[in-house]
């Protein structure tokens, strides 16, 4: 195949992936607070199962006017939800879903490195959207976002260092097969780490328990607030896919990846992924639909006090057993 | 790095800002602004900016007759509409000299019940949804909607029944002039209607409860937070919940007999530490004493008449009076001056939230945005009923 040819294919894939990712995870959040709320439009919206909510909240947003504030930074407001949004595609660049050398859009060797880092530029968008809105709610949604970024991105990262540690390897593909060489997912031996993950996941993702940047009782959805339309619409479909996106690398990293006891065909792999991507974005909705917020001095203290410390101890531990193992 | 540099660099300056939360703020409940100072999430101080809904009730009510001033006063505090009605009548009818008959004051103890808990459930709702949790809105709303469904088959009015008549309870079926004959009395199978949705009520309140307690995020969010002492709130005349909470086991259901409540033993909830917590927990239990009120209120309901004997032109003697109850958000209190006509010389409305929300810049001082939110909508205010 020509290098053209596999590009155009490859970017076809990936602009597919990505908005349909977004579109399941996100209908997937209207079903379950309408069955956890008893709400009314996701029950039977278009006839069958609700299936028209999300076209029908899709089509709300186009038709809205597009609003950008006298005040605000046009050019900075207008590339935020763009960032976002590339930040969060880049992201399945790295994750493997099968065993193929085509189910991966490419094998770094340093591919969780790639991931933890490709991540973060989402919240350079978020700080961006919030500075240039030139609103103070926004302004402080922002820099709530980009203290949160700081406070758990440590934690993350050394929750990935134990899985890098016992893999041996900071390769996706090698990650998913030395837990097949192992037998087992990471999730059981690494399980302070997959612990750890999800926590700062759903803070880097602004989910609630953490989703203090948002936050619509207090700073009347923080960073978003004056965004309409088309460009909301672009932040929407990047937190869904951004979720799909978090509950890849942890399906990868602990879970297992594409591997399952006994199953040995290639096809299987992206719908193993899947499955077990889908079970932790389950996850991230549930808890989302049950808890209420922290305050932003309380997640400052979790990261710091807690969770970081035990990081570290995670990590040590895990070295340990290597070295003894 | 140079030790005069240090200084520099430990004396950093924080600029303040000024936010204004409001008027048109999810969490303000209405049209309410707070200008905060902020020095970057901490409340410098706190400056509410009421008014906005003012409406002028009390010199409206100046040029009407008794009647008349029922229908706005529903208005009032829309939450618990009923509830603001019966002061007034009671007011009237005691410078009248009326005494309305028992089961007209049951029928009313009832309503004025199921007032207090649609009112706590619309707290039970939004409060958590303040914090974050979206959830028990919608449980807490679901009861409320049956509760509501309740008064409306009474009064026929879910928000705004306008029921109540000086002597009694309305005494005509909705269809017009023509039925005056008709009595309309609590509607068919309201017996066994109230106990079903009584019953669900009270499992809804174990939901609610098994969802607070024992949730550490809303422990970490409302224990200790805007602590109000007892002697703060009598200083600005906080009531209802907000004040019991604190402490004072002070409940104008004991001790003004403006309805028969001594016919009833009911418990009445206090708090100690007078937290946002406290606060909370408070109405939870008020619900469930309501509930039970309702019950044995319908248990014990007597028969009979449901209006007295009034003149058709409504005239009260010259006099004064001030007549207060214990409305879902505190002391609600009526001043009526009359001068012997048809409609008060001068009327004054003492309104629970007023005083409620007067307390909040001390307790605002030196917190935080997000417990900004967690304490004022801890105290469950109406703008209706803090402008009038």
């Amino acid at each position: 195949m020509s290098f053209g040819l596999e590009l155009v294919i490859k970017l076809v894939v990936v602009f597919a992936i990505v908005p349909a990712t977004a579109l399941v995870v996100g209908y997937a959040e209207l079903k379950l607070s309408a069955h956890m709320q008893s709400r009314v439009g996701p029950y039977y919206a278009g006839g069958r199962w609700g299936w028209a909510q999300l076209i029908a909240d899709g089509l709300k947003f186009l038709q809205k006017e597009d609003i950008i504030p006298n005040n605000a930074d046009r050019p900075v407001f207008s590339l935020a939800p763009v960032l976002v949004m590339i930040s969060t595609v880049a992201v399945f660049l790295i994750i493997p879903f099968g065993s193929s050398a085509y189910a991966i859009g490419a094998d770094l060797g340093l591919g969780i490195f790639y991931a933890l880092a490709i991540c973060s530029v989402g919240t350079l968008g978020v700080l961006m959207a919030g500075w240039s809105s030139g609103n103070k709610y926004s302004l402080i949604g922002a820099l709530r976002a980009g203290g949160q970024l700081i406070a758990y991105e440590l934690p993350m990262v050394l929750a990935v260092v134990g899985v890098v540690i016992q893999a041996g390897t900071m390769s996706m593909q090698g990650i998913v097969e030395a837990q097949i060489v192992q037998g087992w997912p990471f999730a059981f031996t690494q399980f302070v780490g997959f612990f750890l993950f999800l926590l700062a996941a759903l803070a880097e993702m602004n989910r609630t328990p953490f989703d203090m940047p948002i936050a619509e009782s207090e700073l009347v959805t923080g960073y978003l607030t004056e965004y309409s339309g088309f460009r909301f619409l672009f932040f929407f479909l990047a937190e869904y896919a951004g979720i799909f996106a978090y509950s890849a690398i942890a399906a990868t990293l602990f879970l297992g990846g594409w591997g399952f006891w006994g199953v040995t065909t290639p096809v299987a792999g992206p719908f193993i992924v899947v499955a077990k991507t889908l079970a932790l974005s389950f996850l991230v909705i549930w808890l989302r639909w049950t808890f209420p917020r922290f305050r932003e001095d309380q997640l400052q203290a979790i990261a710091w006090k807690w969770l970081v410390p035990l990081a570290l101890a995670n990590i040590a531990v895990t070295a340990v057993f290597k070295v003894v193992f | 790095m140079h030790l005069a540099e240090a200084a520099v660099s430990l004396e950093l300056e924080t600029p303040e800002m000024t936010l204004n939360i409001g008027p048109q703020h999810p969490s303000t409940h209405g049209v309410l602004r707070l200008k905060a100072r902020i020095d970057g999430e901490r409340i410098v101080d706190v400056q509410p900016v009421i008014g906005y809904m003012h409406r002028g009730y009390e010199k409206l009510a100046e040029v009407r007759t008794y009647p008349q001033i029922i229908a706005l006063l529903n208005r009032i505090d829309w939450v618990s509409g009923y509830a603001n009605e019966i002061p007034f009548v009671v007011a009237a009818e005691r410078l009248m000299e009326i005494e309305p008959p028992p089961r007209a004051q049951y029928i009313r103890l009832i309503l004025t019940e199921m007032a207090r808990i649609g009112s706590h459930f619309l707290f039970m709702a939004s409060y958590p949804l303040e914090l974050g949790a979206a959830s028990p809105f919608f449980f807490a709303f679901r009861e409320r909607e049956r509760v509501l469904d309740l008064i409306e088959s009474v009064t026929g009015g879910r928000f705004h029944p306008n029921f109540n008549r000086i002597g009694g309870i309305k005494p005509v079926a909705g269809a017009g002039a023509t039925q005056k004959k008709v009595v309309q009395d609590l509607p068919k199978g309201f017996y066994a209607e109230t106990r079903e949705a009584m019953a669900k009520v009270l499992a809804v309140c174990d939901e609610l409860y098994d969802l607070i307690v024992g949730n550490e995020i809303l422990f970490g969010r409302t224990k200790g937070i805007g602590v109000m002492s007892a002697e703060l709130a009598a200083a600005y005349g906080v009531s209802g919940p907000n004040l019991r909470a604190s402490g004072p086991e002070f409940d104008l259901r004991r001790t003004e007999d403006y309805l028969p409540y001594d016919d009833f033993d009911f418990w009445v909830p206090t708090g100690e530490a007078g937290d946002c917590y406290d606060r909370y927990i408070m109405r939870l239990h008020e619900i469930r004493v309501s509930a039970k009120l309702i019950l044995e209120a319908i248990d014990g309901i007597p028969e009979g008449p449901i209006i007295a004997k009034v003149p058709k032109v409504i005239k009260l003697p010259k006099g004064e009076i001030y007549m207060r109850a214990e409305n879902p958000k505190g002391e609600m209190g009526y001043y009526l001056v009359s001068e012997g006509g048809t409609g008060p010389y001068r009327f004054k409305v003492r309104t629970a939230s007023f005083s409620n929300i007067s307390v909040l810049p001390e307790l605002l001082e030196g917190v935080l945005v997000p417990d900004l939110i967690a304490i004022f909508g801890s105290f469950d205010f109406v703008l209706g009923d803090v402008d009038r």
